[in-house]
């Protein structure tokens, strides 16, 4: 058999640039849906376990999907905003410990999120470096942002500007990073996380900026001369905050109507979530109350439908793919006929010429098994990575 | 000693039928076969060789009834006791020159491929000039190299009975000459039978005995 295997390699290596696109169409068309279902398994994996770990999902009405995606997996796409008085409704109900989450912008191509300290304690996220957010323009980075960023405690982050177009002025704002999360391989290692207000800060809804200045005195006010103080263009509105400008910050209006993406719900108990739920009921309301794990299991069974479809197609590309080589080998056999009679008339036995044929292909199939092998072992670490952005994309 | 006794054959779905007389021929002999084209030269050396089964009549080599053996039996006595330089046994080109000579070596159980053998394959490299060729593979090789190489790998395994069959057919005289010379000094190193069908007359004076197949018929 050695001998067998020697021959055959031989005859492979001498033939390198066919056996090269044997074993590359061989491995590719095994590898291409192990690679699927590594990917929707690490897709699953992923996102269920996110999804069991959030009991309830407060927001805006519509799409069940959009909502949990964004709320969640900080998809891109922005969900319609609800109040804050939503959060407080929920508080006031006893049933609930509310988490507001906004997650409608985004820094550099990765999610910016604001939360409020309990999130990282639900969520169970801890600093490996620095510390949590403690003071309004404070972000701290996931894990995988933070490398992806190059920054760490100590570094700056300018937010994007909400719109370009905004003649009110959202200016983007300086963050100062404080910290780094520990690796957790959830979503929230893409994220960039700040304080609540801090995010209404970047929606422009609060602000910070110098003191007006007195304008000249009007002399020919009805009422006699009188100081007016002007704040025009010219005003300078702070776009970074320091210790020393922090107290010029302010919000304008009632915070009950500030906008949030979406809440989640930590009810005390199973009756405290039924009940809760029940408060949902009415579809006239602007608010719905779904369960993460059975959107996410709905998403996925559509997902693994359009992944048993791939398989079936590519079981059908397989098998031609398979008649083909078949039809090429047995082409093969044909132009080797000379080479087959010499090794016959030599005094090879029949059986033989057919181990040695059998030897080749069986080092096209290893070799081709190996070729897959590697590709699933180097896709490995991009699995979960594929995975979310062929979902949430 | 071969000994061919009323040999007949015909080839499978054929009318022409081939007879051949009673032939004796001593071991050690060196012997051309000459005869003008489809005379039956290469049958005969098939049927002596047992790669061909004779209609009727028999063949014997030293002590071995060729004709009555299995099909098995016959590979294994032809790779084992026999050395072929036939015109259509070509080199393989994907190996080179020193996996050529070997490869007999490598296609049948009853030859042991050990370091010996790979130590007698270099010598006869040596003694026929390849020996800094072995690495080469076979389309790097002239046709005389060629059929050099061929000679080393049918007398590997030290046959006692050697069968050329237009060895030297393609080649200019000059090489003509040398593969014969190192044929006919193989075989006379290791007294071993040489049976060469040739062409060439001019070559005839080096041979013992000439058979002619015209005459033999």
């Amino acid at each position: 058999m050695r001998h067998d295997f020697y021959l055959a390699w031989r005859y492979l290596r001498h033939h390198r640039t066919r056996t090269l696109i044997l074993i590359l169409c061989l491995s590719l068309i095994a590898s291409l849906p192990l690679c699927l279902h590594r990917v929707l398994d690490a897709g699953e994996y992923w996102m269920t376990k996110r999804a069991e770990a959030t009991p309830l999902l407060i927001g805006a009405r519509g799409s069940a999907v959009d909502l949990t995606l964004g709320a969640l997996y900080f998809a891109e796409g922005e969900v319609p905003a609800i109040s804050m008085r939503e959060a407080d409704r929920v508080a006031a109900t006893g049933w609930a410990d509310p988490l507001p989450v906004y997650a409608r912008f985004r820094v550099r191509g990765l999610p910016l999120v604001g939360v409020t300290l309990d999130y990282f304690d639900f969520r169970k996220l801890n600093p490996a470096q620095g510390e949590l957010p403690a003071l309004l323009g404070d972000c701290v980075l996931g894990a995988d942002a933070a490398e992806r960023l190059s920054l760490g405690p100590g570094d700056t982050l300018a937010s994007a500007s909400g719109n370009a177009f905004d003649l009110a002025g959202t200016y983007p704002l300086k963050l100062h990073v404080t910290g780094v999360l520990a690796k957790s391989h959830a979503p929230d290692d893409q994220a960039v996380f700040v304080d609540l207000q801090t995010a209404w800060v970047i929606d422009g809804l609060g602000h910070g900026h110098a003191e007006a200045q007195a304008a000249a005195s009007a002399p020919d006010a009805p009422f006699g001369p009188a100081t007016v103080r002007r704040a025009d263009a010219g005003l300078l509105t702070y776009t970074e905050i320091t210790p020393e400008n922090l107290s010029s910050f302010h919000f304008h209006g009632d915070p009950a109507t500030y906008p949030i993406s979406a809440i989640i719900a930590l009810p005390h108990d199973v009756r405290s979530a039924t009940l809760l739920r029940g408060r949902y009921l009415d579809d006239s309301a602007g608010t719905a109350i779904v369960r993460p794990l059975e959107v996410t299991r709905g998403l996925l069974q559509n997902i693994f439908r359009v992944g048993a479809l791939f398989d079936g197609i590519l079981v059908l590309v397989g098998g031609a793919a398979l008649v083909l080589f078949s039809l090429v080998f047995a082409l093969s056999l044909r132009l080797r006929q000379r080479e087959i009679e010499t090794i016959y008339l030599l005094g090879c036995a029949r059986l033989t010429v057919a181990r040695l044929l059998l030897a080749e292909i069986l080092l096209i199939v290893l070799l081709s098994g190996a070729v897959c092998a590697a590709v699933l072992y180097a896709s490995r670490p991009f699995a979960s990575e594929l995975a979310r952005f062929f979902i949430l994309s | 000693m071969i000994v061919l006794e009323d040999l007949s054959f015909r080839y499978p779905g054929s009318s022409f039928g081939m007879a051949f007389p009673s032939l004796r021929i001593e071991r050690g002999a060196k012997v051309a076969v000459i005869g003008p084209s489809g005379a039956g030269k290469t049958t005969l050396l098939k049927l002596i060789a047992g790669i061909l089964k004779p209609d009727a009549g028999s063949v014997r080599v030293e002590d071995t009834p060729v004709s009555t053996l299995s099909e098995g039996e016959r590979r294994n006595f032809r790779i084992s006791r026999i050395g072929f330089i036939f015109q259509e046994l070509e080199l393989l080109d994907y190996l080179n020159v020193f996996d050529n000579i070997l490869h007999p070596y490598r296609i049948n159980r009853v030859l042991k491929l050990d370091r010996q053998v790979r130590e007698k394959a270099r010598e006869l490299a040596e003694q026929t000039g390849l020996a800094d060729k072995l690495r080469r593979m076979p389309r790097e090789l002239s046709q005389g190299e060629r059929q050099r190489a061929a000679v080393c790998r049918a007398l590997l395994t030290e046959p006692g009975l050697m069968l050329a069959d237009e060895a030297t057919g393609n080649l200019d005289p000059a090489n003509k000459l040398r593969v014969i010379e190192l044929l006919i000094g193989a075989a006379e190193r290791r007294h071993a039978t040489l049976l060469a069908v040739t062409h060439d007359h001019e070559l005839l004076p080096l041979f013992d005995r000439v058979i002619d197949i015209r005459q033999a018929r």
